[in-house]
């Protein structure tokens, strides 16, 4: 009877019985060339099948790579022209050449941590929530899904809302406490980002805080500390890196996302003034004056841009996973 | 003494009091989202929206259709092209656990999900616009492909993982060839994980509007020609949306309720099928 | 093997139905877009005549079945495509300039097909009134040094109107444009400040106000923010029910921009090459912030795969345009062509060759 389990997992759909039949008729030997030669071609099919998966995953290599080069080949204009000024330069004036990105690093990273600060709170309370008070159950696993469903929403579609909804409401804000009555600037994206990017360091922290061993926990609680206690000295402490993880992953969303930011930042190549001014990030720019570049250094610098862009996410990113393999090593 | 139990007590339920708020809160603004757009578009979609092409600027009665045919073509070639190499380099990863290929595959994967999306549509108009000559929907696919590949290798790979490796082993000891063992064992076993994997790099394309921007451009008749530009759903809200028309916006928010189902379908069909399997995605 | 002969015939079919969307077009690594024979032209550019000419391009599908995918991304981004040869024409209200001209691989036409007015449209709902604007307090208002609607230039030329205390937010646009183009170089006319602070071009480096991206996200800003102002096509204006302002002439009048205040303005002797600017015209009744807007091709058609149908299919189209189109100009607010604009464009279509030899006769 046992034979039959194992059996089940080996065996075609189309077989009722879950064994493997037997028929009647016993099939003919083969002649040894013909098994040689199905041996063979077994052989070379299996050769061809190992190469073919190596080469696909050379294949993802060879992708980055190009990536990165082609990145770095059309930005080799505009570094020659503008060098190192390119990042410190307040001016973005392509009617005379002079790209400096300055503002646009400005607002990315204004939105961004602003977008974070905003959502750590909210991550965390989440990740707590599920990962030390209720972990089983039909209300945990709701707010787990609608929590991943908020990561699901298209980023235009959080930009469209964003823009019926929130800018007037911010603009109603605006106008009480006496700020210029716009409603799109750095303030909506970052309220729109912050939305957007809880979901990520709350599902790493909710993964961290579920890791952290019973008997440490049962140590503390026989010490007679409260389970805010435990919280606070036994399991955030040990969580440490890999909650600063999901934040780094949080961080590098946020850096990288487009569309929800160019509808409601305003679009304006100044540096913002305060955080309810308007603004532009790096990819918001590039989004907005990629398909208008109208002369080869225009171009160029927006690739360069982009080429920034590329960096810093990928660096924050990496980073961020790293630590979180250190972390379940 | 007791006092200052109390005290302790009274901080840690005060604690959990407000851990249960934040979460709630979280939550509220996405309900506040989706009740906002189901009831905004419900009302503008009928069999005229879904089936007319838009009209000129200012007419009445544009519908959406050249927008909804884009969408499906654009993500059908994304999908041809990215599924078969992610589940064969997923594979690869999978059964090459520690050779040198593996490592650095795995760390460009890791890399290519943290590109923004914005820099792998430019990539893909030096890939593709540039060399043949205009925008086509395919320069839109494959940058699109692009940002599919690391959900499905590593949902991939890790569903592989997690198959015990007497099942390998049962299966060579029976003589078969690896790519067999591969093919009609393995693969079939994981296939509820490979599946999900790929319906969430789907949900996660479908949405996507920055690499299309200047891929696929934009085509305001159906058409079903890759090499051509196309509409596409997200292009379509984001045109309309920052447009002055009301008309437009009427699209718009229908368009947006039909990308938000759509991609809550698929993603809410994944975590029923992932209920099987416990992977990390 | 079976399931890899699977995976090799799967493959191939999806190569295969790839191929087989491609309708006969050339696909070799020179391809271009604007090759094979299906009935689409491809242009790109200007957001200005949007309206106009997406009505244009509904009828002439209705008369002749051409389909033109038209997509408005501003005059910088025609310019653009058409220099990349992604495109079959670029619609552009600024003329090219010599960095784009030289940039361009071999010279292009311009080809005129309407002009419009660049109108300030302002969001002051308490304010039920046309305001008055003198080119002096436009120019101090878009470098900032007017930051208030009450202020007391504002004032003067608005005598007994109940202007708001509230700020002033500019709206220009975000992408290269030809609008902002017509209006810098107006700004640039008439103010000597705005001409060494900021100068002209498709794409300025504004000192104040918000960015949107075309004229339809100017006039999206515009709409939905009050105390907000900034330049949109007429066309934009009216379609969306926003108030527009009076603009004092080089002749001293307060002109309202409007069909017939555009004609007069652009009642002036057109070069053969068509390039001219309207603004600060010297006509008595015109309005100053006129512009003409121009379609682009390239003079020698023969180029990538191009086919001669192809080239004369794009002419006779542009030909329609300039005479039968007109006809949908007016109901939409845009100026028709003078009678000399109509021959500079028939004359400047005249040239344009395939392989050396005229495609029109």
């Amino acid at each position: 009877m046992e034979q039959q389990s194992d059996n089940a997992i080996l065996t075609r759909p189309e077989t009722n019985s879950g064994r493997v039949i037997i028929s009647d008729k016993t099939p003919e030997p083969m002649s040894d060339t013909k098994r040689i030669k199905k041996s063979y071609r077994q052989i070379r099919a299996e050769k061809w099948f190992r190469h073919l998966i190596f080469y696909v995953a050379l294949a993802t290599i060879i992708l980055v790579l190009g990536i990165m080069v082609t990145l770095a080949w059309q930005s080799k204009l505009s570094i020659q022209s503008s060098g190192f000024g390119f990042l410190w330069g307040k001016t973005w004036d392509p009617v005379r050449d002079v790209f400096g990105v300055y503002p646009f690093l400005l607002g990315t990273l204004l939105t961004s941590f602003l977008a974070l600060i905003l959502s750590i709170p909210f991550s965390f309370a989440v990740a707590i929530f599920l990962g030390e008070y209720y972990r089983k159950g039909w209300v945990p696993d709701l707010l787990k899904n609608t929590v991943e469903l908020i990561a699901a929403v298209p980023s235009v579609i959080y930009g469209f809302w964003g823009l019926a909804v929130l800018v007037p409401i911010v603009r109603g804000f605006e106008t009480k406490i006496g700020v210029d009555p716009v409603g799109l600037g750095i303030f909506t994206s970052s309220l729109i980002l912050a939305i957007m990017i809880i979901p990520y360091a709350a599902s790493l922290g909710r993964s961290m805080i579920q890791m952290v061993p019973a008997n440490l926990k049962e140590a503390a609680y026989s010490l007679g500390a409260t389970r805010w206690e435990v919280i606070r000295s036994v399991i955030l402490p040990y969580t440490r890196s890999g909650l600063f993880a999901g934040i780094m992953l949080s961080l590098g969303r946020a850096l990288g996302e487009t569309m929800a930011v160019t509808m409601v930042i305003g679009n304006t190549s100044l540096i913002p003034k305060n955080i309810f001014s308007p603004g532009n990030t790096m990819a918001s720019v590039i989004a907005n004056e990629f398909t208008e570049a109208d002369h080869p250094v225009y171009l160029s610098a927006l690739i360069e841009l982009g080429l920034v862009l590329f960096v810093v996410t990928v660096i924050i990113n990496m980073v961020g996973k790293r630590m979180i393999k250190g972390f379940s090593n | 003494m007791r006092n200052h139990v109390k005290y302790r007590i009274g901080k840690s339920i005060g604690f959990q009091a407000l851990t249960i708020l934040l979460s709630v809160a979280c939550v509220v603004p996405l309900i506040f989202i989706l009740v906002y757009i189901i009831q905004a578009g419900i009302t503008k979609i009928n069999w005229q929206f879904l089936t007319n092409l838009p009209k000129p600027v200012g007419e009445k009665g544009g519908g959406i259709a050249n927008a909804l045919l884009g969408s499906i073509i654009i993500i059908a070639t994304s999908s041809v092209i990215a599924i078969p190499f992610g589940i064969l380099c997923g594979i690869y990863l999978s059964e090459n656990k520690n050779s040198k290929l593996a490592y650095w595959s795995r760390l460009c994967i890791d890399v290519l999900q943290g590109i923004p999306s914005i820099v792998i549509g430019i990539v893909a108009y030096f890939w593709l616009v540039k060399p043949l000559g205009g925008f086509s929907s395919l320069s839109g696919s494959v940058a699109l492909a692009i940002m599919m590949l690391p959900i499905v290798v590593r949902s991939t790979e890790e569903t592989l993982l997690l198959l015990p490796d007497s099942l390998r082993e049962a299966a060579y000891a029976l003589g078969m060839p690896f790519h067999r063992v591969i093919l009609k064992v393995i693969v079939p076993c994981g296939i509820s994980g490979i599946l999900s994997g790929v319906m969430l790099s789907i949900a996660r394309i479908t949405g996507e509007t920055a690499p299309l921007l200047f891929t696929a451009f934009g085509n305001p008749y159906l058409s079903t020609n890759i090499f051509k530009p196309m509409q596409s759903l997200p292009l379509l809200i984001f045109n309309y949306a920052t447009s002055p028309y009301n008309d437009w916006h009427d699209l718009a928010w229908g368009a947006s309720c039909i990308l938000l189902i759509w991609v809550l379908l698929l993603n809410i069909s994944t975590k029923l099928l992932t209920r099987k399997w416990k992977v990390q995605l | 093997m079976k399931s890899l002969a699977v995976v090799a015939l799967a493959f191939a079919i999806t190569g295969g139905i790839m191929t087989m969307g491609c309708n006969g077009s050339g696909s070799g690594s020179k391809a271009d877009s604007t090759s094979g024979n299906d009935n689409t032209i491809l242009g790109a550019g200007a957001t200005f005549p949007n309206p106009l000419y997406s009505k244009m391009f509904s009828e002439y599908n209705k008369n002749t079945g051409l389909k033109v995918n038209y997509q408005s991304i501003g005059s910088g981004g025609g310019i653009q495509q058409l220099t990349s040869k992604t495109v079959d024409f670029g619609a552009s209200d600024a003329p090219l300039n010599g960095k784009q001209d030289s940039a361009l691989s071999a010279p292009a036409v311009h080809i005129p097909i309407t002009a419009g007015a660049v109108v300030l449209s302002y969001n002051l709902p308490d304010f039920k009134d046309t305001l008055n604007l003198s080119p002096d307090v436009l120019a101090k208002i878009f470098l900032g040094d007017i930051k208030k609607w009450n202020d007391p230039q504002i004032q003067a030329i608005n005598k007994g109107a109940k202007l708001p205390a509230t700020d002033i937010l500019v709206a220009h646009r975000s992408d290269g444009s030809g609008t902002s183009n017509i209006f810098t170089t107006y700004l640039s006319k008439v103010s000597t400040d705005w001409d060494s602070k900021v100068g002209k071009g498709s794409s300025v480096n504004w000192p104040v106000g918000l960015g949107g991206k075309g004229n339809e996200g100017v006039a999206g800003s515009i709409k939905q923010t009050p105390g907000a102002i900034g330049y949109i096509e007429l066309a934009y204006a009216i379609q969306n029910n926003m108030a527009y302002a009076k603009m004092q002439n080089k002749a001293g009048n307060w002109v309202l921009p409007s069909i017939a205040s555009v004609t007069a303005a652009a009642n002036i002797a057109i070069p053969a090459d068509a390039k001219v600017s309207l603004t600060n015209t010297d006509a008595a009744d015109g309005y100053p912030i006129s512009g003409l807007t121009w379609i682009l091709v390239y003079k020698e058609q023969k180029y990538g795969d191009r086919s001669l149908d192809r080239a004369t299919k794009i002419l006779k189209m542009i030909q329609w345009m300039v005479h039968d189109g007109q006809q949908y100009c007016a109901p939409l607010n845009y100026a028709p062509l003078s009678p000399n604009a109509v021959s500079v464009a028939d004359a400047q279509l005249k040239t344009i060759t395939y392989d050396g030899k005229p495609v029109l006769q």
